[in-house]
């Protein structure tokens, strides 16, 4: 780590000119002081915002409010009969990505739950049966719960997932249930949770003992 | 029937000599972020008043030690809630400060133009919160619709609205989307078109000005001695402003002016910050065209800074070096550090102290708007019960940052 601090970003010279700039004060002419004037001016402002915006919503020209968020009028979404697209980076509810036979391709290293500020994540690890190939290699989440509700979204779960297997791009933000209970997510439910594309599959290009693709070195087999 | 007055005193007509006591708060409309006042009334003038904080104390500093480094964002996303990302950069210097590291030129402008936008978010709360408070509803809607613009740009690069839980020490957590420097150019004159339209309702209204003009007067001497900082400060006299006196990022490279009042009344601290959004945008064309479109934009040390995914995914040194900085977060050199940057409020200042291993031992924070909450009290006393709601407003006290 450089100890050079010339040129760091906290460490410049103090600046020796700057301009400064007088903000106003108020005028207190006829036109304040009399009141009705400003307030007259006032009321076109606003009125002519209000003619302008419930002829528009009469005759259906209301600006889409997501399109033309930028635009004057009335921007209000009618949700939910309208909603939001969220944007590319939204965090929304997690899912737990699966590998091509169907198994989730969390191997329980317990980084999320590390990584997590509200620790919502509880992971019980697993140990694959005797004989399987990828007993000694990996472990397999035999409990993985998200409790929705301590949940602060902030994403650090997926920066810190080292295997694809934790992902918060479903697009859905938490809806309220009627219990507690219903916001703890367990396993099988994250597991059905899909992409917005439609992908449950992990984009992990690691491929493990016991995957089909694998290329056969492991232990054993030693090349 | 009989006159009513036929049979009173006039002993009887005068109000009772006692001073009444009036709770404000801690849950009142006008005291934004949970702060109650005790007054004591002597007829509709304040004698005495007690300003008590604390009811949103949270715990800030004592949460940031259990985590390491990188876990304190989502709690300082959580200090200033109204410009959480200011909060992020402050800290993310403080942090980087003491590593000794500096981040790449392309992270110094993108968080100098995501900065710049948090703080026209702050100032367009706090003003439109407190013409709402004095009966302007209408420039609050249009201040909160040109908030919502920002917000969307904040929504589009961090993924989060208003709990970006954005910066990581040594960089960002992701690179600017594509299209970033285009939404700011498109949104910035946008905003500044509300801004004028609503000072086209408020500066002119009689009613507005007799609320704000010589209401809650400071002078420069006492601002100083209190420890004001930031727009409040300013509004006094005083051109003191942490990006020019003690230029951090790349502030030293934009040309912008410091809005300063006369007076230091109510007045004069809305047009600072109503004259602040305005250098904001400055400095926001300025930066946008500054900004390099490419480069990286974490620092290149494996021991501060996530690999890149894919070796994470294909190589083992990517996977441990993962592991080392999740499980044991970044090792940040014993020694204590404050840093100091430019908050929505004044100067955030953090107060960090390392012992070497990966967790934070101490954390403190410098809140801006807890030494301008101390003045309030003189303020308030020998004005009037109206006069504590533009007063209060105007010096934007946040509640989440005032109490730790």
């Amino acid at each position: 780590m450089s100890t050079d601090t010339e040129n760091t970003p906290w460490m410049k010279p103090r600046s020796g000119d700057f301009t400064t700039k007088k903000v106003e004060r108020p005028t207190r002419d006829f036109e304040v002081q009399s009141y009705l004037p400003a307030v007259t001016k006032g009321l076109v402002q606003t009125m002519g915002a209000f003619f302008k915006n419930t002829k528009e919503m009469i005759l259906g020209q209301k600006k889409d409010p997501v399109i033309e968020s930028l635009s004057w009028g009335i921007t209000t979404i009618s949700y939910p009969e309208e909603k939001r697209p969220y944007t590319d980076r939204f965090r929304g509810l997690h899912r737990l990505t699966i590998r091509d036979d169907g198994s989730p391709r969390c191997v329980a290293c317990l980084c999320c739950s590390t990584a997590c500020p509200a620790q919502c994540i509880h992971i019980e690890a697993g140990e694959y049966s005797e004989g399987d190939p990828r007993r000694g290699y990996e472990r397999y989440p035999a409990k993985f719960v998200i409790d929705e509700l301590r949940c602060i979204f902030c994403g650090f779960c997926v920066e810190a997932c080292p295997c694809d297997a934790i992902r918060m791009d479903t697009g859905l933000h938490a809806v309220p249930y009627d219990s507690r209970e219903q916001f703890i997510y367990g396993k099988d439910l994250l597991m059905g949770m899909t992409g917005r594309d439609g992908s449950r599959l992990t984009e992990n290009p690691r491929h493990e003992p016991g995957d089909p693709d694998h290329p056969g070195i492991d232990r054993e087999r030693a090349h | 029937m009989e006159p009513l007055d036929q049979d009173l005193e006039e002993g009887e007509l005068e109000m009772p000599a006692d001073p009444m006591m009036l709770n404000m708060g801690p849950s009142h409309p006008a005291m934004h972020g949970t702060v109650r006042i005790v007054v004591e009334l002597s007829g509709e003038t304040i004698t005495k008043a007690d300003v008590q904080i604390g009811y949103l104390h949270r715990g800030f500093e004592k949460m940031c030690e259990r985590g390491n480094w990188n876990q304190c964002y989502p709690c300082v996303d959580r200090l200033n809630y109204v410009s959480p990302m200011l909060n992020n950069v402050g800290f993310s210097l403080a942090v980087e400060k003491m590593l000794g590291v500096t981040v790449p030129e392309r992270t110094q402008y993108y968080r100098v133009a995501l900065g710049e936008l948090a703080r026209i978010c702050d100032h367009l709360t706090c003003n439109g919160a407190m013409a709402m408070e004095l009966g302007a509803f209408t420039p609050f809607l249009w201040y909160v619709r040109a908030r919502e613009m920002i917000w969307d740009i904040f929504e589009e690069e961090t993924g989060a609205r208003v709990t970006h839980s954005f910066g990581r020490v040594g960089g960002m957590a992701k690179p600017p989307t594509a299209y970033f420097k285009d939404v700011v150019r498109a949104t910035i004159p946008r905003v500044l078109a509300v801004l004028t339209e609503s000072e086209g309702l408020l500066l002119k209204n009689r009613i507005f000005l007799d609320r704000l003009e010589n209401v809650g007067k400071v002078s420069k001497e006492v601002a100083l001695d209190l420890g004001w900082t930031g727009p409040t400060l300013r509004s006094t006299g005083v051109p003191y402003d942490v990006r020019r006196a003690h230029p951090y990022l790349v502030y030293d490279r934009f040309e912008f002016d410091i809005p300063v009042g006369t007076t230091g009344d109510n007045f004069d601290r809305f047009m600072c910050r109503q004259e602040e959004i305005r250098q904001s945008a400055r400095i926001l064309e300025q930066c946008l065209d500054q900004m390099p479109d490419d480069g990286p934009i974490n620092i290149d040390d494996p021991r501060v800074v996530l690999p890149p995914k894919e070796e994470v995914y294909s190589t083992i040194e990517g996977t441990i070096q993962h592991f080392k900085i999740v499980m044991e977060g970044i090792k940040v050199p014993a020694g204590e550090v404050y840093s100091y940057t430019e908050g929505g409020n004044g100067e955030l200042g953090f107060y960090l102290v390392s012992d070497g291993s990966g967790t934070p031992h101490r954390v403190r924070i410098r809140p801006p708007c807890f030494a301008i909450t101390q003045a309030l009290e003189r303020m308030i006393v020998g004005a009037m019960i109206p006069d504590i709601v533009p007063t209060f407003g105007s010096l934007n006290m946040i509640g989440g940052e005032c109490d730790h």
